[in-house]
């Protein structure tokens, strides 16, 4: 268990920056999840932490030491990575306690730790299969019991579910989140998946071209997201956004409108706002209701509805022809070409400036 | 895409026809004629009849014994001993010829002989020539297929790296295998030449002319090993380009998590590398081992069995009495035995290297 430093880290190959200029602080025991579009450099920043990868600029701390020039192995990490990178030939066990032969540890201690990860993982029955016969969730908990033995000070998640499928994904989600509450050890993960960005983390960063654009607890950044990147990135179904001008401005809110919106002011958050310019509103899928008579702020047709079960997905077309989806009750129905008023509560709605 | 002709049972058998009629033509049905030719006594050019001899081609080839001789000794029963005190044996011919109380050595020559105490035991064959033939391709073998398998590994090992300018490696290695065999051997016959050959040259100037210089190919000591090291040095750059694509089905996570549990590079080697090269290992022992018995034209071009046959092989020694001496059932009885060791061989080798 440890903290984990990183202070203007910088991935450079040749001339090309990958990663420029990145500052977060990971807490003793915290769940850290980095989150992005692929190409973001989440995976390429996890690597620096373990080592694979150069650090060109910056400093990286584990545990209030620099470690930049460290071995991985000398960090003090354990990597689960996506493609379990398990070896073939080993048996469960084998590979479980890979780390410890190799550092000719006793006999009875490797043994005893090994069993204690296979219990922790619930898979004593499996210890001595091959992994050609195990499935893809077996052989990802192998991974993981091949990191849990190394008793790391932070572990490193990368992509760790992506080559599972759906059903399977939400259990080892689920068995990662308990891992982390029964070890209580400092995690970093990676994922393009916000679903196990939201459910996992104490803390999400959210990445985009090498920097970071906002890190916070999950549900901050759910209702307070810095920019519109982080707006529409987190949240299914995505954030709407209209095109708006701004009308007026005030101390704490925007007023803005727009062709198929009616004037609505709305907090700004500490952004600024000039007025005449052009500004983007952002309005989540769940606070679009459909409205009583009289009360709509903007119309919007029925395009397509998808029924979802617990919700129903409603594709409208807007006004000024901007694409917009409410996210609905269950058993709502609604008949696609229908003309219909909707309505927001402006407090949960949020204004960026155009981004110059 | 079921088209009529990927579909048709008949185009499918016009497709293999050609590959099929060749194989039978060139393989398959030499191979039953030399088995058939080798229970004949068959000439290549000869007026008289084809007679069936059964298996006396085999027996004469195959025949061997050990014989035990006592040293002369006087009337009183003293061994004769010569001025350097050695023991005075009777000679071998005394036993071979016309001496019916040995029948069993009738015709038979002696390969080598050892000391028992005061007793030679000598090895006596028909056909010693054979079993020098099959004494030499044994030691290539034994010597060529670990030694040029290790080396094709090494080199692999090296150049599989990324490094600038590694592709000039890779085609400098990989040269010789594209020069004809033949070409190679009249090449390293100079090489070996024991006037003013390069290797004397080059041993002399290293040594700082101490290095007498020696006839490599025409001292029975040196001619086997010289054809040796010629021989791995030119198809070592084939198997290293085999075991090169083998290293590089290994998947990069692999070492990246061996890296991250410490191991050294030898345990990297030990835990990863082989057991992936596993498949690539049985194929180059298995190719090697059958290019190592099939050793001809290295021969044919720079020795022809010589000096004192101490170079002589099974497929020389075919070649030779079929077509030199013209008897071919004797040389279609050699290439029959070679056929047996060799399947042999492989045949052992797929059961050690089986998947277990």
């Amino acid at each position: 268990m440890a903290t984990v430093k990183l202070r203007d880290i910088r991935k450079s190959y040749g001339k090309t920056e990958v990663i420029k200029g990145v500052d977060i602080d990971i807490d003793d025991g915290e769940f850290v999840v980095f989150v992005g579009p692929s190409g973001c450099g989440k995976s390429t920043l996890l690597r620096m932490i373990a080592g694979l990868e150069d650090i060109s600029d910056g400093t990286l701390e584990i545990d209030g030491q620099r470690v930049n020039d460290l071995e991985p192995s000398k960090r003090g990490i354990a990597m689960v990575f996506q493609s379990y990178a398990i070896f073939p030939h080993m048996t469960v066990r084998e590979n479980v306690a890979f780390g410890l032969t190799i550092n000719k540890m006793k006999k009875a201690e490797k043994d005893a730790k090994v069993d204690d990860a296979a219990r922790i993982l619930q898979m004593e029955h499996l210890m001595d299969r091959r992994p050609s016969e195990l499935s893809g969730g077996q052989r990802q908990r192998v991974a993981i019991g091949r990191a849990i033995v190394r008793d790391p000070k932070v572990f490193l998640f990368d992509e760790p579910l992506s080559n599972l499928d759906a059903a399977l994904r939400m259990d080892m989600r689920m068995e990662i989140g308990k891992l982390h509450q029964d070890l209580g050890a400092s995690m970093i993960y990676v994922t393009h998946d916000q679903v196990e960005a939201m459910t996992l983390a104490d803390k999400i960063v959210v990445l985009k071209d090498g920097l970071v654009m906002q890190a916070g607890a999950p549900m901050e950044l759910y209702h307070e997201p810095a920019n519109l990147f982080v707006a529409g990135f987190l949240g299914a179904p995505s954030m709407n956004f209209l095109q708006v001008i701004v009308e007026d401005t005030g101390e704490d809110w925007v007023q803005v409108s727009s062709k198929a919106l009616v004037s609505v002011k709305v907090p700004s958050k500490g952004r600024t706002f000039t007025k005449g310019h052009n500004a983007t509103l952002g309005v989540r899928p769940q606070y679009l209701i459909a409205a009583s008579d009289g009360q709509g702020m903007l119309n919007g047709k029925v395009i397509l509805t998808e029924r979802l079960g617990s919700e129903t997905v409603v594709n409208l077309a807007a006004g000024d022809g901007s694409k917009l989806i409410a996210a609905i009750a269950e058993d709502a129905v609604l008949v696609p070409g229908t003309e219909m008023a909707w309505t927001f509560d402006p407090a949960l709605a949020h204004a960026f400036p155009e981004e110059v | 895409m079921a088209s009529k002709l990927t579909t048709s049972n008949r185009a499918g058998w016009g497709f293999a026809l050609p590959g099929f009629g060749l194989i039978m033509l060139f393989i398959v049905i030499p191979f039953f004629f030399a088995f058939y030719l080798s229970l004949t006594n068959q000439r290549l050019i000869s007026p008289n009849p084809t007679e069936f001899v059964g298996l006396s081609n085999y027996d004469r080839l195959l025949s061997i014994s050990v014989l035990s001789i006592e040293p002369e000794t006087d009337d009183a029963g003293q061994v004769v001993r010569d001025d350097a005190g050695e023991a005075q044996y009777p000679r071998v011919r005394t036993f071979t010829r016309n001496n019916p109380d040995y029948p069993q050595y009738a015709g038979m020559r002696e390969w080598f002989r050892w000391h028992w105490g005061e007793t030679a035991k000598v090895v006596v064959a028909t056909d010693v020539v054979f079993w020098k033939s099959l004494r030499n391709t044994l030691m290539f073998v034994l010597v060529v297929a670990p030694v040029q398998g290790g080396l094709a590994l090494g080199l692999a090992l090296l150049i599989n790296q990324r490094l600038r300018g590694i592709n000039f490696y890779r085609a400098i290695y990989f040269m010789p295998v594209v020069v004809s065999i033949v070409v190679v051997s009249l090449l390293f016959r100079f090489i070996y030449d024991g006037n003013d050959g390069l290797l004397n040259n080059i041993l002399g100037f290293l040594s700082f002319g101490f290095f007498e210089g020696r006839d490599w190919l025409g001292s029975e000591n040196t001619a086997l090993g010289a054809i040796m090291g010629m021989s791995i040095w030119q198809a070592v750059g084939f198997h290293m380009v085999i075991w090169l694509s083998g290293l590089q089905t290994i998947s990069p996570t692999l070492y990246e998590a061996s890296s991250i549990e410490g191991a050294s590079k030898w345990q990297t080697f030990r835990y990863v590398t082989w057991p992936g090269l596993r498949n690539t290992a049985v194929l180059v022992l298995i190719v090697i081992t059958m290019q190592a018995f099939a050793l001809f034209a290295q021969i044919d071009v720079m020795t022809r069995g010589g000096p004192l046959d101490s170079t002589t092989t099974i497929v020389f020694q075919a070649v030779e009495r079929g077509y030199g001496k013209q008897d071919i059932s004797g040389g279609s009885a050699i290439s029959v035995i070679l056929f047996v060791l060799v399947l042999t061989i492989s045949l052992i080798q797929r059961f050690l290297t089986r998947e277990r």
